[in-house]
């Protein structure tokens, strides 16, 4: 007859456990092809933007350079550079690069386990199975991270042109490094959005269990959370500036513009209405104002122009802020898959 | 020792129940055959055991009290998961190497010896191997961390008679040589009878029997006598399933042991393993006998049932 024995602490309740170090083997052996992959996807990115890039830059030095300015043969690399590379100026389609590499890398590292079932054998190891998910989820993030940190130093090359103090009046294309879709892939923002993406996906991997419905929502997620920071929260940041009776320069972003009469806001459609009696060569199309003449030609009726904007300089603040809360996010999220590893398996 | 020891365990997936009211003690040195239907709870418990889940109530301690779950429970514990999951694309080597970071201890040479044994090539990847040689690779991996216990979910439900004969047979090897305790799941009633020393029969997620082996065979008779006094002694006798025939009855009854309780002109056999379970999983409404290694509390309960 066996007695019932109460739960006691033995001798071997306070193991030392296996250390980290050998685990950091096990995350590169099994995890060394979707590295690979990464470096290959982001290598041959870089080829291509660096071949593109010289281009590029051999052109914007050739018109900046050229004298004079109003000569025709001027406007021609002027127009030559502004026509370059427009599939890769707006800087959307290298937003992919922190989705795929989130999906694919970052998804299947608890999916694959928990679909193929491995997770029976890897979990009910010696190690412990939230040890296990750190020591895969968080260096993994870090490398894919830095992955990404080096190639936007490359695509901040790349898109330097276009942020040229005197574009403008060169005629020259002139971006805000504020503006979406360029400012994600310059300073350190790709490498903090590559990493919630991986967050994102490690997350609903856990939650999914099924590789492919998580790589599917880890894209989704990404892409809300994409378009709500470039449309709603980037602005936010810090308090804009406000402007009157003028624009602000070419490299701010704009965010909002509005009209005063005596202190009371006037609509578009009155200013528009304004408009309509001023000389044509002042107004704008469709009678919104566009230029400074019109500005002008409004104030002299009594109405004030206000525009808010974030001017350029304060790009590395911004850079700061969104990677900021970007890692905060990635980490919040691995804590919580790890949280939930350790709660249960099944 | 024992190597599983539960009391009140209950887990809840959603709306069901997987295990209910369940208590139960394995001591060591066994291999103990955990037997049921489909549904009965033996993988959950199982997974209770390795630590893979927590249950919804009660308490589980295996290697003789230490917390399912704890890194000292998973340090002396070896689980082998139903169909034997391993990283199909890495070369068994690889998982040898693995298996050894992941744990404090693991034997190399007994791996290597055991996969040159079984004509395993270390480079070859695990997804190409038959699927006798998965499961025997798995169980290799397994012993090789020098378990004080050895768990198997439906090790042998997917392989052919010869890899299933081959494979306990590296079970009982461990569980000779060794003296690792093994608690295995299965519903491969004849392969049990060779096997298993000890015996938990589960069936709608609670523990209907524990007990020795042998100590539950010599319990248990066949009584075959004239279906005429069949109910007669019915009434006298604990029994367990009733199997009439067109003149004769057979009735597998519980015995307290020394009373031989044959009527006059009735036939006593002896009940194999195979019966005995049949016995008890058929007639669901029989009292549960939890076998010699049980605790006051979990006989208290019975019965006031």
């Amino acid at each position: 007859m066996t007695a019932l024995t109460m739960p006691r602490r033995d001798e071997n309740t306070r193991l030392r456990p296996v250390p980290w170090r050998r685990m950091a083997w096990v995350t590169w052996r099994q995890h060394r092809m979707a590295l690979a992959g990464v470096a290959v996807f982001l290598g041959v990115l870089a080829v291509w933007v660096w071949r593109a890039g010289l281009g590029l830059h051999y052109a914007y030095a050739a018109a900046a350079a050229c004298h004079p300015v109003s000569s025709f043969a001027c406007g021609d690399l002027v127009s030559r550079f502004n026509g370059m590379d427009g599939f890769l100026a707006p800087g959307w389609v290298f937003q992919v690069v922190p989705a795929l590499i989130g999906a694919f890398a970052g998804a299947a590292v608890l999916a694959r386990e928990l679909e193929t079932g491995t997770f029976r054998y890897a979990w009910t190891q010696g190690f412990g199975r939230w040890r296990w998910t750190l020591a895969k989820l968080v260096p993994l993030a870090v490398v894919v991270a830095a992955a990404a940190g080096a190639f936007s130093v490359l695509l901040s090359w790349y898109y330097q042109p276009y942020f040229g103090a005197g574009n403008q009046n060169l005629g020259l294309s002139e971006a805000s490094p504020l503006a979406g879709g360029l400012f994600e892939l310059r300073g350190v923002a790709l490498a903090a959005w590559t990493m919630a993406a991986f967050a994102i996906g490690a997350f609903t991997g856990k939650l999914i269990r099924r590789v492919v419905p998580a790589i599917a929502a880890t894209l989704a997620i990404y892409a809300g959370l994409g378009v709500a920071a470039g449309s709603y929260l980037r602005q936010h940041y810090l308090t804009p500036l406000l402007i009157k009776n003028n624009f602000p320069p070419a490299s701010a972003q704009m965010l909002s513009r509005w009209w005063t009469k005596g202190g009371q806001p006037v609509s578009q459609s009155v200013a528009s209405q304004v408009l309509q009696g001023a000389p044509s060569q002042v107004a704008g199309k469709g009678g919104v104002p566009q230029a400074l003449g019109s500005v002008q030609y409004l104030s002299q009726h009594g109405y004030t122009q206000w525009i808010s904007y974030q001017p350029a300089s304060r790009f590395w603040p911004f850079q700061w802020i969104e990677s900021g809360w970007l890692v905060a996010l990635s980490v919040l999220l691995i804590g919580a898959t790890i949280r939930l590893v350790r709660r249960r398996a099944i | 020792m024992n190597v599983i020891e539960a009391s009140g365990l209950a887990k809840r997936y959603g709306s069901t129940w997987a295990l209910r009211e369940c208590s139960l003690a394995i001591p060591a040195g066994h291999v103990a055959a955990l037997v049921g239907p489909n549904g009965a709870g033996k993988t959950t418990l199982l997974n209770l055991t390795a630590g893979l889940t927590a249950p919804t109530a009660g308490c589980l301690t295996v290697l003789g009290g230490r917390p399912a779950g704890s890194p000292s429970a998973l340090d002396g514990i070896a689980f082998v998961a139903q169909d034997t999951p391993l990283y199909k694309n890495l070369p068994a080597a690889d998982l040898l190497h693995l298996t050894r970071n992941l744990n404090r201890r693991f034997d190399q040479h007994y791996a290597q010896a055991r996969l040159a044994e079984l004509g395993i090539p270390l480079n070859r990847k695990a997804g190409k191997l038959s699927g006798g040689q998965q499961a025997q690779l798995a169980l290799t991996l397994a012993l090789a961390r020098r378990p004080q216990l050895l768990v198997l979910d439906e090790p042998v439900a997917m392989l052919d008679p010869i890899a299933r004969h081959d494979f306990m047979a590296t079970v009982l090897t461990a569980a000779a040589d060794d003296g690792v305790s093994v608690v295995l799941s299965s519903h491969v009633l004849a392969e049990l009878e060779r096997v298993a020393d000890y015996l938990v029969l589960m069936s709608q997620g609670t523990v209907r029997v524990v007990g020795e082996t042998d100590h539950l065979l010599a319990s248990h008779r066949v009584l075959t006598g004239p279906t005429a006094e069949a109910d007669r002694y019915a009434r006298q006798l604990s029994v367990i399933h009733t199997r009439r025939g067109e003149a004769q009855v057979h009735l597998l009854v519980r015995t307290s042991g020394a009373a031989d309780p044959a009527p006059p002109g009735w036939e006593v056999h002896p009940v194999s393993l195979e019966e005995l379970t049949l016995a008890y999983l058929r007639e669901p409404g029989v009292a549960a006998l939890r076998g010699p290694a049980r605790g006051r509390h979990a006989e208290a309960s019975e019965a006031t049932r």
